[in-house]
């Protein structure tokens, strides 16, 4: 490793005295808190507990697992076909993904709730030919729905970033060694995008894995880790145990984090996190 | 474009004159009973209060701070706080100091017990000969020494006429299988479990835990036909007829009846949680004297009147219930007329052990959904 000449010590200070206080120490009492009981001495029970909450543990796992690979499904030929796209197409389909996350994503969450509800926009459309009213809201999938939309343009903008890297003239020259489309896209373009799929990966990932106002919105009792820390440190005041969920939440994403790192191999382009 | 902007423009306008139909008129206060006078001007005053709750100016109407800072030149810095017991841990951590709190009453009689609040100097407080005296002499202050009633509120049992039929009287119906899946209620602990010890007979303030062990268990039982729990959302879920039944506060419903007139309201025979809202000065006030004055000027005949309207919960002040042109005057529901009182209980402080008790029966429910 290079020695860091001063003047980048200098300016790296800030930023080194902002993350040793608003991560590392963050990080410190939430470990604190979870090894100890309200009294503050330490104890394992917190971490004992943590079984009753291993339903819990899955379904999040499961659902937000659902929702990011629907996430890269729809991503990747979406930001494929932007990535080959010029000008005013470009724009309009960039626009597309940004517009909503110009919104509040409580407030797109709340309007969802309108639409998906028993008597909502979709069901009152339905009536309008007498079809009977779908049961949406408080299932699985408005819980997964709402990951997908909040989280999709997590996956699409890292994915169109390396893919607008991919230089057309490699394309060409794959053709004119006789690739036909398929194995174009699984020798070239999978390969040189995967960097971005690993990145959109974890960020739709990991916002989806925690998540508590998409549950409690759209998901009526269902409740995701995100909700079980919720609820202890708002309403039951039971810092320690929301301490040991968090902590082992953040290992949860940690060792996703590594996977994804490993499949990532050496090269680092396009990876944001 | 500019016309689909328009036309959006003009929904929204209505969505938001639908969600505010209570209180909308522009007061300055023209005839103040008390006296204030300009010796505190160009101080500050912390006052830590519960959300929408205080007539701020928005829709036209009276904008209490505004019309203090006015009177006074004393600067409001107001905040606002989501439940009694976040409002107690800012209070507790003492990173702010404020000098007005509007706490409920079982947290004032915790907050005096912990020595958190100090005595008002009722010699500066004039307007409080307005207050009932069926809100005076509380259990929590039962001396009339620390708190000023500000306003008071009953939970009751909110229904869809269109949805339920007949008309119910009990809380029994939450647990109806007939409306499975079209049943609210509260998303917290204790108003939950009144809920279940109101039907079951049991004292909501009870330390026994075989009580609340059979609360549980009722609440359990309720697993199965419960569509969701939820504070705000019962707006959304009521209005929309999204749900049939919910409990919530009767101030609440007058607002969703605006806007859906088949939603109907009652106080279940079992009894039911009653409130009380009131302005405390907390012990490291900064600001005493001025927060003195606040709380004379809260008790106004007009700015109760406002506040009233605006919350839409009932008041506590003679001023304005028994002021024929207050918008609410003589409701039935937020001023039930003495034979149809429901019967009501208060919450009260419940010591630690008993609380992390029941915290952990309320984990159990949530998780055997």
């Amino acid at each position: 490793m290079k020695k860091k000449s001063l003047a980048q010590q200098i300016l790296g200070a800030p930023y080194i005295l902002w993350s040793a206080l608003f991560v590392i120490v963050p990080l410190v009492i939430v470990v604190y808190y979870a090894f100890t009981d309200a009294e503050g001495a330490f104890t394992l029970a917190n971490v004992a507990k943590l079984r009753e909450y291993k339903e819990v543990f899955m379904i999040s796992i499961e659902y937000s697992f659902i929702a990011t690979v629907i996430c890269l499904l729809v991503s990747y030929p979406f930001a494929y076909l932007m990535s080959r796209k010029k000008g005013a197409t470009q724009r309009i389909m960039m626009m597309l993904v940004m517009l909503p996350m110009w919104m509040n994503l409580l407030i797109r969450t709340y309007s969802w709730m309108n639409i998906l509800e028993k008597n909502g926009l979709i069901n009152n459309f339905l009536g309008l030919f007498g079809i009977e009213p779908l049961k949406m809201i408080g299932t699985p999938g408005a819980v997964i729905f709402g990951m997908i939309y909040n989280y999709i343009p997590y996956m699409i903008l890292p994915i169109y970033t390396v893919m607008s890297k991919i230089d057309v003239s490699v394309l060409e020259a794959a053709e004119d060694l006789g690739s036909n489309s398929f194995s174009k896209l699984r020798r070239i373009i999978l390969p040189m995008s995967m960097p971005g799929v690993i990145s959109g990966f974890t960020m739709v990932f990991v916002p989806s894995v925690s998540t508590f106002y998409i549950s409690q919105k759209l998901g009526g009792k269902i409740m995701l880790i995100g909700d079980a820390i919720e609820k202890q440190i708002q309403s039951l005041y039971n810092y320690n145990l929301g301490a040991a969920l968090s902590l082992v939440l953040m290992v949860m994403i940690l060792i996703c984090m590594a996977l994804m790192k490993k499949f990532a191999g050496d090269s680092n382009d396009g990876l944001i996190m | 474009m500019k016309k689909t902007f328009c036309a959006l423009f003009a929904v929204c306008l209505m969505m938001t004159a639908g969600m505010t139909s209570c209180g909308e008129k522009n007061i300055t206060l023209e005839n103040p009973s008390g006296t204030y006078s300009q010796e505190y001007a160009g101080t500050t005053l912390n006052v830590f209060n519960w959300g929408e709750y205080i007539s701020d100016g928005s829709e036209g109407s009276f904008d209490t701070n505004a019309a203090f800072e006015a009177l006074t030149g004393i600067k409001v810095n107001y905040m606002n706080f989501e439940s009694n017991e976040a409002m107690y841990a800012k209070l507790k951590s003492g990173a702010v100091s404020y000098d007005i709190v509007i706490p409920s009453d079982y947290m004032i009689e915790r907050l005096i017990k912990e020595d958190m609040v100090q005595k008002l100097d009722f010699s500066k407080i004039d307007n409080y000969k307005y207050i009932d005296d069926e809100y005076r002499d509380l259990y929590f202050d039962p001396t009339n020494e620390y708190s000023v009633p500000y306003s008071v509120g009953m939970v009751g049992l909110i229904y869809n006429t269109t949805m339920v039929e007949g008309t119910p009287d009990s809380w029994g119906i939450m647990w109806d299988a007939k409306y499975a899946d079209n049943i609210l209620t509260f998303n917290n602990p204790r108003d939950a479990f009144a809920i279940a010890q109101f039907l079951l007979g049991i004292d909501i303030n009870s330390t026994d835990h075989a009580a609340w062990d059979a609360a549980a268990a009722k609440l359990k039982e309720q697993n199965a036909v419960l569509q969701a729990r939820v504070m705000d959302e019962v707006f959304n879920k009521m209005e929309g007829e999204n749900a049939a039944i919910a409990p919530y506060y009767a101030g609440d419903y007058l607002t969703m009846a605006d806007n859906n007139p088949d939603l109907a309201f009652v106080y279940p025979k079992e009894g039911t949680n009653i409130f009380v809202d009131s302005l405390c000065i907390p012990k490291n006030a900064q600001n005493y004297e001025a927060a003195l004055m606040y709380i004379n000027f809260m008790l106004e005949p007009e700015v109760a009147l406002a506040n009233a309207e605006y919350i839409c919960y009932a008041s506590p002040n003679t001023a304005v219930i028994e002021n024929t042109e207050y918008e609410l005057y003589g409701n039935e529901i937020l001023y039930p007329a003495e034979d149809a009182k429901p019967k009501t209980q208060y919450y009260h402080d419940i010591d630690v052990e008993t609380r992390s008790y029941y915290e952990k029966l309320w984990e159990d429910i949530l998780l055997d959904d």
